[in-house]
């Protein structure tokens, strides 16, 4: 070890204070401690230089030189590191990097140590937002702009699987986060052949070993609600990550050495990860996530473990009561000023904001009537009939074939969102947009409620470049005896549509009614904008 | 005595006949296309007219009328059985004029002149009797017959004019018609269907698979998902119980919505109807429902307290839609009226 060229510079102090160190290495090693970073660091450094040495015999004292010229305007980076990083690594660093064989390893140290210093700095100047490595693989691209100009976001990796190197790219990193991958499930539909189709028959928590040692396990219960669809709609699903991850940050606890807001962050990955392999996360979700994100990445460095998780978790609170309790009174105040007496209302499926409104209408003693319309094959039409009829509402319950009988009775139509884009299409169930789309050609008023939380910086005009498949059985059904679809998977030429979402034009809707009051759906981009600049 | 015995075993026959219909229509029995019950009831009409004692022709339309209206009052909906009364009467009607040696376009048609000059002299021209009148209407009749059984071929032959390559057609619900289009076109072109499944009944899956058996690749997407796929497809064919007389349609529900759908985008909406579905009555309040599919879909306490609707047809106004194809060809709907003014005389509109 001592024969490299490179030692020949330094002075006989500096090789000894290494072997020293290397030895120390050495003897943490076989006692089977954990390695710090920076002896992980030097051992790297070490096998390069190693290899560096073994493969050049020629120019050795060129090469010298030019470490001694980079050795200089080295010690200055890291003399910018943070504290626990000063002192005796410093001079070491310098003189390693000096000794370094291959520019790749030097320019490694130096950029992770620039990006500290750059964390450190965009931190003191609070604007806090995390920078590339870090990441999720949540699924909506969240960049919010700090220039006025959008940052064009990252193509998601949830619409990119014919994409064969997009999908070795998540196959990878999934390994390295230790979440399993989820597997396809039967013949997609050709114009479909970008998205997911799992099948509910096959969770992903089937491949985690019990206990599950990397991913939380409250969070490996939810992912398996998630993907049996035990909890549908999107603030039900919001509501329950926000919860788990106030139990996650419960039970965290910072390792020696880490600071709590970068930790936990990167702790935060891999559950992220595999919420997205048991379901695609919702727009809804997305926003929360990034918003824990920014509070994480806020807790100054000096704060204490439980001061700091006491703070997040009454942030999480604040953000659950804001957004989503405080933001269904005021838009069941606005919505209630719509509905006059003798009205007769049409909703679809089950969106908990809607019915919310309408038993709030009901107990201030508004007298109307419901029809619940619903849809094959989830049929959530259900779940908000017998909540409706729970309160003492009248309803009439069709399906969505009925549509055109049904109409001419209707006097208002509320709907649900999943998300607002900002090109003011609704994202919704499916179905939504035929419900708008009939009852404008009746003149029938169409009012869609949603909470600002929703809103989302994409643009979409189709349902096809971005949506999510459910399970294709689901279609299957018998009737008279007889399930024609049963083996659907051994005609060739068959294919079973199973769609989750799609997007309505915003000239069906009427109005869109949020916490911050009543708006036309193309000024969905001005409340975002309004957003960000708060923030 | 064998005259008896004749009409004992017509109207065993008739009443036979009768208790099919009603049972088809409660769903009970199998399901029925069309194009049988239109060979049904004209075989049936040539029974009686075979069977049944009448000396003129006026006797021989009462007759048939009465039967007629019987037979309709058993499934209102089921409209071909009354198309059908209604094509023997313009039979008879034709039947008989030729036989009294006057031309037919002047009896058929109704100028103004000819409404104020003649005035109510239609009745007691049927009394006369003519001896070969009985064997020139069975020879009129087995000829619709003929007619009948040609239709579906006859409209699948004009699929190829129809469907070009790598299209990409909607249709909603089972039609037999459409079925047989679809898969002659199949044997020359490759194209893709998507097939509405059309609930509670969804028939839909049948149609699917039956299909997908002759290598036409096939899709089953649920009724939500109409409209979002809408803007992929070419072209949507569909099938239909009745087209009225200003062109518009008695389809299955869920039509009416496809129809709009196809409108916002512009996509041309085709229907396969063979003319024996053409009918001059509309009642608009006849909208049958059915309610017996609701139990498996909601549970017991709910039910109890909620108006459920289960419509089985839709109207669908004729601006939605392009083309008809029938056995005859194609046309608008703007000219269905004239066609409709071929087939039946305006007396027999009211049976």
């Amino acid at each position: 070890m001592a024969d490299s060229d490179g030692r020949q510079v330094d002075g006989v102090n500096h090789a000894t204070d290494k072997d020293v160190k290397l030895q120390e290495i050495a003897l943490a090693k076989n006692e089977g401690k954990e390695l710090t970073k920076e002896e992980k660091q030097r051992l790297r450094k070490e096998k390069k230089q190693h290899k560096k040495n073994k493969k050049d015999d020629k120019g050795p004292p060129e090469k010298e030189k030019e470490k001694e010229k980079a050795s200089v305007p080295a010690p200055s980076k890291p003399a910018t590191q943070s504290p626990a990083h000063k002192a005796a690594p410093a001079p070491v660093h310098a003189s390693e990097s000096a000794a370094a064989a291959e520019k790749p390893a030097k320019s490694k140290a130096e950029l992770r140590a620039e990006r500290r210093a750059r964390q450190d700095s965009e931190r003191t100047s609070k604007q806090g937002k995390k920078e590339g490595g870090q990441q999720s693989a949540s699924s909506k691209p969240k960049a919010t702009p700090n220039e006025l100009q959008p940052v064009v976001k990252r193509l998601p990796e949830h619409v990119q699987v014919d994409d064969p190197a997009a999908l070795k790219k998540l196959a990878k990193k999934l390994e390295r986060q230790q979440v399993p991958l989820r597997s396809d499930y039967g013949y997609k539909v050709s114009l479909f052949s970008h998205l997911h189709q799992y099948s509910r028959k096959s969770p992903p928590t089937l491949q985690i070993s019990i206990p599950a040692t990397v991913i939380h396990p409250s969070i490996v219960r939810l992912g398996l609600q998630y993907s049996q669809g035990i909890i549908a709609g999107s603030n039900a699903r919001s509501v329950a990550l926000l919860h788990t991850f106030k139990q996650v940050i419960q039970d965290y606890s910072t390792p020696p050495n880490e600071e709590l807001s970068r930790d936990l962050v990167n702790k935060l990955s891999p559950y992220i990860s595999f919420l997205s392999q048991c379901r695609p996360l919702s727009a809804s979700m997305g926003n929360a996530i990034k918003y824990i994100k920014k509070e994480i990445s806020n807790i100054p460095s000096q704060c204490k473990e439980e001061e700091a998780k006491g703070k997040l978790q009454a942030c999480i609170d604040s953000y659950i009561n804001e957004k989503i309790i405080l933001a269904s009174e005021a838009i069941s105040k606005y919505a209630i000023e719509k509905i006059s007496d003798g009205d007769v209302i049409l909703v679809y499926g089950c969106s908990s904001l809607v019915n919310h409104i309408l038993c709030k209408a009901f107990e201030k003693q508004r007298k109307f009537r419901v029809i619940v319309v619903d849809s094959r094959p989830r049929l959530e039409g259900r779940e908000a009939l017998r909540r409706l009829v729970k309160k003492g509402i009248r309803c009439t319950y069709v399906l969505i074939s009925a549509l055109s009988y049904i109409l001419p009775e209707v006097s208002k139509v509320f709907l649900g969102a999943h998300a607002l884009l900002a090109n003011g299409y609704v994202m919704s169930r499916v179905g939504t947009s035929q419900i708008a789309l009939v009852a404008k050609a009746y003149n029938v008023p169409v009012l869609v409620c949603c909470e600002t939380y929703k809103f989302c910086e994409r643009v979409q005009t189709d349902s096809f470049v971005s949506n999510e498949l459910d399970d294709p059985d689901d279609l299957i059904v018998t009737r008279n005896g007889k399930s024609h679809l049963e083996n659907w998977q051994t005609v060739k030429s068959l294919g079973l549509l199973n769609l989750v979402y799609d997007v309505t034009p915003p000239d069906f809707v009427d109005l869109v009614i949020t916490d911050l009051g009543m708006i036309p759906c193309t000024s969905v981009p001005v409340v975002l904008r309004v957003k960000n600049v708060d923030q | 005595m064998p005259g008896a015995d004749k009409e004992t075993e017509l109207s065993e026959r008739i009443e036979a006949f009768l208790s099919e219909l009603k049972r088809c229509g409660s769903g009970a029995g199998s399901l029925r296309g069309s194009a049988e019950t239109a060979r049904e009831t004209t075989s049936l009409l040539r029974r009686i007219t075979a069977q049944a004692r009448w000396s003129n022709a006026g006797d021989l339309m009462e007759i048939i009328r009465k039967e007629g209206r019987r037979m309709t009052a058993g499934q209102p909906s089921e409209t071909t059985v009354g198309n059908m009364v209604r094509r023997v009467l313009k039979i008879i009607r034709e039947e008989y004029a030729r036989s009294r040696g006057s031309t037919e376009e002047a009896d058929q048609q109704e100028s103004l002149h000819k409404l104020l000059t003649s005035g109510g002299s239609s009745e007691d021209n049927f009394r006369q009797h003519f001896t070969h009148l009985k064997a020139n209407v069975i020879e009129a009749i087995n000829e619709l017959l003929t007619e009948l059984e040609g239709t579906t071929d006859n409209i699948s032959m004009q699929a190829l004019e129809h469907i070009h390559s790598n299209e990409v057609i909607m249709t909603i619900g089972r039609s037999r018609t459409v079925e047989a289009f679809l898969k002659d076109a199949a044997r020359k072109r490759k194209f893709h269907v998507i097939v509405a499944e059309c609930a509670p009944f969804c028939q839909g899956h049948e149609m699917a698979t039956s299909l997908s058996k002759e290598d036409i690749e096939t899709t089953v997407i649920p009724d939500a998902a109409i409209f979002a796929v809408m803007s992929r497809v070419n072209k949507v064919i569909i099938g239909t119980q009745t087209v009225l007389a200003n062109g518009g349609l008695r389809a299955v529900n869920g039509t009416h919505t496809l129809a709009l759908a196809a409108k916002h985008h512009s996509t041309p909406l085709i229907v396969c109807a063979p003319m024996f579905k053409l009918s001059p009555q509309w009642d608009s309040a006849l909208q049958e429902l059915v309610l017996r599919s609701f139990c498996f879909l909601l549970p017991g306490e709910i039910l109890s307290k909620v108006n459920a609707h289960c419509p089985v047809f839709d109207y669908v106004p004729p601006e939605l839609i392009t083309l008809f194809i029938s056995n005859i060809g194609g046309n608008a709907p703007s000219y269905i009226y004239r066609l409709m003014s071929e087939l039946y005389h305006p007396e027999d509109h009211e049976l």
